[in-house]
């Protein structure tokens, strides 16, 4: 796929988890891009210009490959609620 | 069920709860304090008969035909006036009575054409039936009298006419058109026997006054002076089937009133909880697409999208369509095969695509077109309540304080909840509007928002922000709620970041336009005003913080500490029937139903067991990626069932362009949609009166959608997706709707307790439905939010790359109007073309002076993605610098100058925000003569190659 297209989704994404500051917000991003992006799309953005990302999405990128934990609870699996609502998305 | 109208109680169901017990005619009878006389006795089987008075507007007291006699009170007061008291003793039918009914009807027919036997309300006129009632046989003072007789009907209105010689001046249409829709159109002009019903100005007829065509005045008439055309042309209804509206997210109910296999009229079923016996111009009037001429009832095929359709058999069809797709995914694996569900299907369907996607084709890259509306909504409100839905039931509205009213157009978009909202506004709510436009709930009659913040465009998060700000910094948080239902320390984060003076809406003024006292008051009412309910729309999601907008409301409802219960809550406005069903039925390509990811192993063994397949674990394609893969030759098969990206989509020509790079487009639809004028097969959908199902609506209500006619294509929409399964060798064997939704219940927990036989019990449910016992959940985070503790989430405002400059001076933002639905494929075949024949571009009388341009002129719509012509109508209802278009009609494609410029979380397009200039123009762009060319060429039918145009 288009890499400046990637490029520039992923910048977004960094830029607007930016006010959680550089580490976590580069851990959000990769969090993010693991839960939505089809895995041509991570693939793409792996083999472009890493120049062309700002620092916290380079980071991000970086971050992808090895375990992330979830850092926004829209990606948090159903089953994770320690308060009864487990396995029951919706309450 | 035969047809018999659902029954009139005369007057309105008192809410009292203290009872009160009375006697009528000898009959022990205990109702609700503040119940009517005649209401009370209509409960208990009786039957005063009346004229002025029905169970939708409250009493009038006119007719004089309800008398009733009451043990010690004097006289015979009207019992539609009469409150119950307790130990009444009423009388409703004496010989006094009787006499003086009689001589009341008497007077009426003096004045009436006896023209019974060929009107076309007989049978259904409650004149014909109250004439008969008290006992009429001669009228004593002939017919020769002065009268009202021979007066012209008025023909205007495509839907109904008005036939003010039949007219008994009940004034029941007027307190209808004031009551129930809010619009005032009416009046009765003139006095005593001059009076007369009349619609705005003694100049205007129906069409030209302020009418919507909502119905209520023609449900409420009690002769045929109010008639359905179709009524007058058919004749009496014999049978009805409740149903589902097919068209908004509000989800009305209707009684589809059939001759045979011929529907004869919708009608709105009091019953129904989301419109509570009210309608709109769309449901109630505009069903002639269902068998328009346009409609495609066999399917075709074609090698290449420049040839000619040829007809085929199902089987040919369903043949060519397998073989396709299993050749590309030999030639080039699973992950090149996707498809979108649609939100215009019932919840039975779209699971079953998406089951197609992920067991048959073996990939993930399903979607829907919530992507292009309300995507953020799913992720905004998951991420901060745990939930991606409203919170909200739409009875809720009737206990709110101060409404909050961003990015969304009720009355045009959402007429029939607008409406109730519109009603509880005329007993005293307050109102805050956040729009670049002034919309109709801005000001409207006995209505006018207390402040109207009219931003710029794209400034969403800056002024919800700068309203957390003046909450925050004037210590007007409700921090009880705070800690005990949120998560304390990011609600300090959070906090620390609105209160920065960046954040005041001194600062942020330049940037959103919004003069900062206006917030500032906007902000301390929503705070302060009591019951603080937020209703949004595509105005807030149709951006590239469409996310971070959603959240933003989020925390401000936390911050006030609306949530949880009445009369509160965050509150998406749905754009179309089913698109929260669609998106409940997993049709994202990250998440399986109900909201479960698709990565998460123990979700998808539940599913894989119960398919047989093993799923792929990664998410797959959103909408906008398919297309981009569509062009590096990743992707190469779509099954698009009804759908119309290539019109509803940004940027047409990157959609274009991606849907000819395919080697297999499917597309499956009533029409040949703009979307098939690139398919290689066009499978024929069904109508919603032509299926049984279920459709979810903007309140997580899930309703009943009942077949009340065969098929024209001879298959329901779910059938055909399973013939198509079938010969992808998956071995389905559904034969009703309802088996598939045991296998959504039984694989996805908020619908656990939801069955056919319970809906047709209950009439609808609203998920979370846990398990058989449970009734439901209309109100949401009742006792602690479903993700826990609320989160509160920092929402920095970046401004939208798409910027203004010398070239593109001007802002275009997109929306929809009353009459017309989506891309219009259903309401440009109906009547409503009348209102609306054209998408028209709004311009501010200043922009259209310095550009030379006058009302009704030609003008191209340029921006960096595309051009485009329409008519300029030039209005105040834009702020200077900005300009607005609908998207209903293709002869525009409103799409072709809109960017592909996204949210950041969820790729929905920015559709508010493009960048755009406006010059005089005199003729069609060449993108829209190249367009009209290619679809005439498209549409091309072999079997019949003269007549193939479906526009």
């Amino acid at each position: 796929m288009e890499a400046s297209r990637l490029i520039y989704m992923a910048n977004q994404i960094a830029r607007n988890f930016a006010p959680m500051g550089v580490e976590q917000a580069a851990l959000a991003t990769a969090d993010h891009i693991k839960m939505y992006w089809d895995p041509r799309m991570i693939a793409g953005i792996r083999a472009a210009d890493a120049a062309e990302l700002t620092p916290v999405a380079a980071h991000a990128i970086r971050l992808v490959d090895g375990p992330v934990p979830h850092m926004t609870r829209a990606t948090e699996f159903a089953g994770a609620h320690a308060d009864g609502a487990a396995h029951n998305d919706a309450g | 069920m035969g047809y018999e109208p659902q029954a009139d109680f005369g007057t309105p169901a008192s809410t009292s709860e203290k009872l009160v017990t009375l006697t009528i005619d000898g009959r022990s009878v205990t109702v609700p304090e503040g119940t009517s006389v005649m209401r009370a006795a209509a409960e208990c089987g009786g039957d005063i008969p009346k004229l002025c008075a029905t169970d939708s507007v409250k009493s009038f007291g006119s007719c004089r035909l309800c008398l009733v006699e009451v043990d010690g009170m004097r006289g015979t007061p009207a019992s539609c006036t009469t409150p119950v008291m307790d130990g009444m003793t009423v009388h409703t039918q004496t010989p006094r009575l009787q006499k003086l009914r009689k001589g009341v009807m008497e007077l009426y027919i003096s004045d009436h054409p006896l023209d019974c036997l060929t009107c076309s309300d007989n049978g259904d006129c409650e004149l014909q039936d109250n004439a008969a009632a008290v006992g009429l046989r001669d009228v004593r003072y002939g017919y020769n009298g002065d009268n009202h007789l021979g007066l012209e009907k008025d023909t205007s209105n495509p839907y109904f006419d008005f036939d003010p010689s039949k007219c008994i001046v009940c004034s029941r249409c007027v307190r209808a058109c004031d009551e129930v829709q809010g619009t005032f159109a009416l009046t009765i002009d003139g006095r005593g026997f001059g009076s007369k019903v009349s619609a705005g100005l003694a100049t205007d007829d129906f069409l030209s006054s302020e009418c919507v065509s909502c119905g209520a005045c023609v449900q409420a008439c009690p002769t045929a002076t109010l008639q359905e055309k179709a009524m007058v042309e058919i004749g009496k209804p014999e049978r009805a089937v409740v149903t589902t509206c097919a068209y908004c997210g509000v989800g009305c109910t209707f009684r589809a009133e059939m001759r045979g296999e011929q529907l004869v009229r919708m009608v709105p079923w009091k019953d129904g909880k989301a419109n509570r016996g009210h309608s709109c111009v769309k449901g109630r009037f505009a069903w002639g697409y269902a068998n328009h001429q346009d409609r495609i009832t066999q399917p075709m095929i074609r090698k290449n999208v420049d040839d000619p359709w040829q007809v085929v058999s199902w089987d040919e069809a369903i043949s060519y369509a397998a073989s396709e797709l299993k050749r590309i995914k030999a030639q080039h694996g699973a992950r090149a095969l996707g498809g979108i569900t649609s939100s215009r299907c019932t919840n039975e369907e779209t699971f079953l695509v998406q089951k197609l996607i992920r067991a048959g084709f073996g990939a993930n890259n399903v979607d829907t077109c919530a992507r292009v509306c309300h995507s953020p909504t799913g992720y905004g409100l998951k991420t901060t309540f745990g939930t991606s839905a409203g919170t909200q039931d739409f009875d809720s509205v009737m206990d709110s304080d101060v409404i909050l009213i961003i990015g969304a157009n009720p009355t045009d978009g959402h007429p029939v909840f607008a409406s109730r909202m519109k009603r509880r506004l005329r007993q005293g709510a307050k109102l805050i509007v956040i729009d670049p436009r002034r919309t109709d709930m801005v000001k409207s009659p006995h209505i006018e928002a207390q402040h109207h913040l009219a931003l710029q465009p794209g400034t969403n998060v800056a002024v919800l922000t700068a309203m957390a700000h003046v909450i925050v910094t004037e210590g007007l948080a409700d921090e009880a709620f705070i800690r005990e239902r949120c998560d304390w320390d990011e609600y300090q984060d959070w906090a620390a970041f609105v209160s920065q003076e960046r954040n005041s809406p001194e600062t942020l003024e330049p940037v959103t336009r919004v003069p900062a006292e206006e917030l500032r008051g906007a902000a301390r009412l929503f705070a302060t005003g009591g019951n603080g309910a937020i209703y949004y729309g595509l105005g807030v999601t149709e951006h590239s913080q469409g996310s971070s907008t959603v959240m933003a409301i989020a925390n401000l409802a936390m911050v006030t500490g609306n949530i949880g219960r009445r009369g509160v809550g965050v509150n998406p406005l749905r754009g179309q029937n089913n698109v929260q069903g669609a998106c409940d039925m997993g049709s994202f390509p990250h998440e399986l139903s109900g909201y479960r990811h698709i990565s998460d192993v123990e979700t998808r063994k539940l599913f894989e067991a119960d398919w047989g397949v093993t799923l792929d674990s990664e998410p797959g394609l959103r909408i906008p990626n398919m297309l981009d893969a569509a062009l590096d030759g990743s992707f190469r098969a779509i099954y698009i069932q009804g759908e119309d990206i290539l019109q509803s989509d940004p940027n047409t020509h990157h959609v274009a362009a991606g849907l000819k790079a395919m080697e297999c487009v499917i597309v499956q639809d009533l029409f040949l949609n703009e979307t098939a004028n690139y398919a290689h097969i066009f499978l024929p959908g069904s109508t919603f009166l032509e299926k049984d199902g279920t459709f979810t609506n903007a309140e997580r209500r899930i309703q009943p959608v009942r077949k009340v006619m065969e098929p024209a294509n001879g298959y329901a929409d779910w059938e055909v997706t399973q013939l198509l399964a079938n010969a992808l060798d998956l071995g389905w064997t559904y034969t009703h709707p309802s088996q598939i939704l045991d296998e959504i219940a039984r694989l996805t927990p908020s619908f656990a307790g939801v069955s056919w036989p319970r809906l047709e019990r209950e009439g609808s449910l609203q998920w979370p439905v846990k398990d058989e016992t449970h009734e439901g959940s209309p109100i949401m985070h009742v006792d602690g939010f479903v993700r826990g503790k609320g989160k509160f989430v920092v929402t920095d405002y970046v401004p939208t790359d798409e910027k203004t400059g010398p070239r593109f001076p001007l802002l275009l933002t997109t929306g929809r109007i009353l009459s017309q639905y989506n891309v219009g494929a259903q309401t440009r075949r109906t009547g409503n073309t009348a209102w609306h024949p054209e998408d028209l571009l709004e311009i501010h009388p200043t922009d259209a002076e310095n550009r030379g341009l006058k009302d009704g002129d030609w003008v191209k719509l340029s921006s960096r993605t595309g051009e485009t012509t329409l008519r300029a109508t030039i209005t105040e209802r834009v702020a200077p610098g900005v300009v607005y278009t609908t998207f209903h009609h293709p002869a525009t494609q409103a799409n072709v100058v809109t960017t592909e410029y996204s949210d950041w979380a969820t790729n929905c397009p920015e559709y508010k925000v493009t960048a755009v200039q406006i010059t005089p123009s005199n003729g069609p762009t060449d993108w829209q003569e190249d367009y009209n060319s290619w679809s005439e060429r498209s549409r091309r039918i072999v079997a019949n190659l003269t007549a193939e145009a479906a526009e």
